[in-house]
């Protein structure tokens, strides 16, 4: 699946990954410090940075391997791994650990199958658990792929999952439909 | 254009979104299409614990706030207000007709950082200027050397709002005096403490003063460029900057020769990558430049040596968007609130176990209970108040029986607490301390980047403690032990993060001490909330047998036939709550575990 483009890339991430990698490097040329853009970049178009991903981007851009390593490693915004079609960041800042973050980290594993941190074995879902939100007055507050949602509670979560579900589904028909056609 | 009859205004911040507003906007601007009632987007106005809100302005003047709103209501209030004239008086909050209550949340406020957040369309730099928005950077750039502009800074005695209070003017100063042809200018927009959100508020709610804040620093210091370090968890943030720096650079606020002078100037924005670390001065530079955020040790300042090896002011957001007010209204506006030490108003964020709760200012000084109570409207549960806590993982909890404590700087520290950026966590008597205390050290472990031994080993160990406290299996030397080991860590860090790492657990021991002695020595959990220490029971007499909690249980721990009593299979119970939340009759209890044994 090819992860939501917020790049406005010229070119298709999944059809010319290399390619893709290339113009994005080429944006950030100009920048000082561009290692970390670039990844971020990287991660937005693909949806994660896997190892292949960093050889080619250290090419590209001249900043050694280990360089950017070191920055995939230290910094949690980074993925190794693919995600799931749908991603939920649980909040466990301080407001949503009061108002029972646990329990919906724990409401949306029951639901989704997928761990915290990982993937539900049918692909449809990837949980991680994030610092704050920035909404904290709604707390209990997820961000389901991108979309804040706040003063959840565990019913909320199992309407919220069953209904991504279906959008889901409806969306894999609607491909099917296109690619018969 | 005559004036609409109308005007509708839908707050589309990050945290009226949350609450449902994108659909409250899009069912109003379905039931407008064609009418000549003008829908707009705004900012956060502060009440967040009513999103979505509404405001509708009458022609005439009068206003109304609508809140909590569903779709539907979006309906009531097309047909019945704008459409016949009658306010939907059961929606209301604030305007003529509804029942009072709702406006002291507003009227024992001050707010002058606050007062476009709400009111202006963030999206539209027009809507900025109308009220006098660029005017700061005007009055600067024309009639002002940056000597005159630092001079007024000091007057107003503005203090940095990032944590530490250090004055702003000197921060300038020193990055003016210092040597170099290349200076920078950063807002700190990584809003790291995990239970605040002023600065992505204020980002989104009137993103155009940040800027106009970062120009009038950037002149003053004799930068040309400036950089926005912010959290990438802020997108609507992130985007709204992008929107507001093309639009500043289209009206000639950004760029070369800004207003005809000779000052240019331009503005980078860099996504943080999910490092608490980096908010931290010297980190974040690290991290700009494309590395590990690891701070490093100072002299030399940033202002000496910042980034890129250049003289460098770091400024916290709400610090900066101070400044074009201070500019715009003088000195002496600012400095008139506010304490003797402590100048002008503080911005927090209100959250936690509180009836009201969102975005608040109040002139410095003002007491605890006076924000708790007067403006917060006390605690959401009913329950008693218990503590509040100031400055996230660096900061302190402070216990209610100290309520009448002043927020300032100074006050603050005098009890061990801090200012911080502006978190105000408010917890009540279901707040357990010690988990508290656990919370904020699990973030903090997971965050020391691991330079200095005593941070990355020292906040591991006192977390093992604490869990283990909480567990029950706690020894009696276990609080000592921890006193002990937080003043190694305060010594031993090179960095805010080590040094101040094991202020929640300080302050916890100092003013909850007995908690803390009732789970290690009686292996009891007054708050009831350390699950190795509690234990679920269903009362029978209360139980009707709706079935409801045996479906909700993921483990299947709740059996019973319809109708009857349900019992809870203990061996299997995780305690995760979920019972306790579907349970109408309040027939599931908690109860000490007495498996533990004391
Ligand atoms: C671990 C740590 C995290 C910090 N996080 C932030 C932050 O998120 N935002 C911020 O403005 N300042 C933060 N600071 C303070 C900054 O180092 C710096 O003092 C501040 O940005 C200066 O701006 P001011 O003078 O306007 O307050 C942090 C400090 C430490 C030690
Ligand atoms: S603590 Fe969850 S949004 Fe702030």
């Amino acid at each position: 699946m090819e992860h939501k483009n917020m790049n406005n890339l010229k070119i298709s991430a999944k059809e010319q990954p290399l390619f893709a990698i290339m113009e994005i490097v080429q944006r950030h040329q100009a920048e000082q410090g561009p290692a970390i853009p670039i990844l971020q970049d990287i991660q937005s178009a693909f949806g994660y940075v896997s190892p292949q991903m960093l050889e080619r981007a250290s090419e590209f851009s001249g900043i050694p391997v280990s360089e950017l390593y070191s920055i995939v490693t230290f910094y949690a915004q980074f993925r190794m791994e693919p995600i799931g079609e749908n991603l939920i960041q649980v909040c466990h800042g301080t407001a949503c650990h009061l108002a029972g973050a646990e329990k919906i980290t724990e409401s949306l594993q029951f639901e989704t199958k997928a761990s915290a941190g990982g993937t539900s074995p049918d692909g449809k879902f990837s949980l991680e658990k994030v610092a704050c939100l920035g909404c904290c007055s709604l707390a209990p507050v997820i961000t389901l792929n991108e979309e804040t949602n706040g003063r959840l509670t565990p019913d909320k979560i199992k309407k919220i999952v069953k209904e991504t579900r279906k959008l889901s589904a409806k969306n894999a028909e609607a491909m099917g439909v296109c690619t018969d056609a | 254009m005559p004036e609409p009859e109308y005007r509708v205004k839908v707050g589309l911040a990050t945290c009226g979104i949350a609450g449902g507003a994108a659909k409250v906007y899009a069912r109003f601007q379905d039931a407008l299409k064609g009418s000549a009632v003008s829908l707009e987007r705004t900012g956060c106005i502060g009440m967040c614990y009513n999103e979505p809100l509404v405001e509708v302005l009458e022609a005439g003047g009068k206003r109304y706030l609508y809140g909590k709103l569903t779709p539907d209501d979006a309906l009531r209030i097309v047909e019945e207000h704008l459409k016949q004239g009658r306010p939907v008086i059961d929606l209301l909050l604030l305007g003529e007709g509804c029942t009072p209550g709702e406006e002291t949340f507003l009227d024992k406020q001050k707010r002058i950082l606050l007062k476009n957040c709400g009111l202006i369309d963030p999206e539209n730099i027009e809507s900025y200027t109308a009220i006098g928005g660029y005017e700061g950077l005007r009055a600067a750039l024309t009639a002002m050397t940056p000597g005159e502009v630092i001079e007024e800074i000091r007057r107003s005695g503005l203090r940095g709002r990032g944590g530490a209070g250090f004055p702003t003017h000197t921060k300038w100063r020193l990055t003016r005096e210092a040597a170099g042809v290349q200076k920078y200018i950063i807002c700190n927009a990584d809003e790291g403490d995990p239970g605040a959100f002023m600065d992505r508020s204020i980002l989104e709610s009137d993103t155009h003063s940040v800027l106009e804040g970062m120009l009038i620093a950037g002149y003053a210091i004799g930068a040309s460029a400036g950089y926005v370090y912010i959290r990438a968890e802020y997108p609507l943030a992130i985007r709204r900057l992008k929107l507001a720096i093309s639009q500043a650079e289209a009206s000639g606020f950004l760029g070369e020769r800004i207003l005809g002078s000779d000052f240019s100037f331009k503005v980078f924005i860099r996504e943080g990558a999910g490092a608490f670390v980096c908010g931290e001065e010297t980190a974040l530079l690290m991290s700009i430049e494309g590395k590990r955020g690891m701070p490093r040790f100072r002299p030399p300042f940033p202002a000496q040596k910042g980034l890129f090896g250049s003289p460098t002011s770091i400024n916290n957001v709400e610090t900066l968007a101070n400044v074009p007010r201070i500019m715009h209204q003088g000195a002496e506006a600012y400095s008139s609130l506010g304490t003797e030490e402590s100048k002008g108003t503080k911005v927090f964020a209100l959250a936690g176990k509180i009836r009201r709760g969102g975005l608040i200012e109040i002139p410095m000084g003002t007491t605890i209970n006076k924000i708790v109570f007067e403006i917060g409207g006390g605690i959401s549960t009913g329950k008693p108040f218990k503590a509040v806590q100031t400055g996230g993982p660096s900061g302190g909890c402070i216990p209610a029986s100290l309520g009448d404590t002043p927020v300032d700087y100074e006050s603050l520290k005098k009890i061990g607490a801090i200012m911080g950026s502006g978190g105000l966590l408010v917890m009540d008597e279901e707040t357990c301390m010690v988990d508290v205390a656990k919370y904020f050290l699990t973030f903090t472990k997971d965050e020391s980047c691991g330079k200095c031994t005593f941070c990355r080993a020292g906040t591991n160990q006192m977390h093992k403690i604490l869990e283990r406290i909480t567990q029950g299996e706690g020894r009696e030397e276990d609080v000592q032990i921890l006193v002990d080991l937080a003043e190694k860590i305060k010594s031993g860090s090179l960095c805010g993060l080590g040094q101040t790492a094991p202020n929640p657990v300080l302050t916890t021991i100092q003013f909850f001490r007995d908690e803390y002695e009732a789970h290690v020595r009686e292996k009891y959990c007054p708050a009831k909330k350390c699950k190795a220490l509690i234990e679920y029971k269903i009362d029978r007499d209360s139980c009707t047998g709706c079935t409801l909690c045996a479906r909700q249980c993921p483990t299947g721990a709740i059996s019973g036939t319809k109708k009857e009593a349900h019992s809870i299979q203990l061996s299997a119970c995780i305690r995760c709550g979920l019972c306790i939340n579907s349970c109408k009759f309040e027939a599931i209890l908690i109860s000490s575990n007495p498996k533990v044994k004391a």
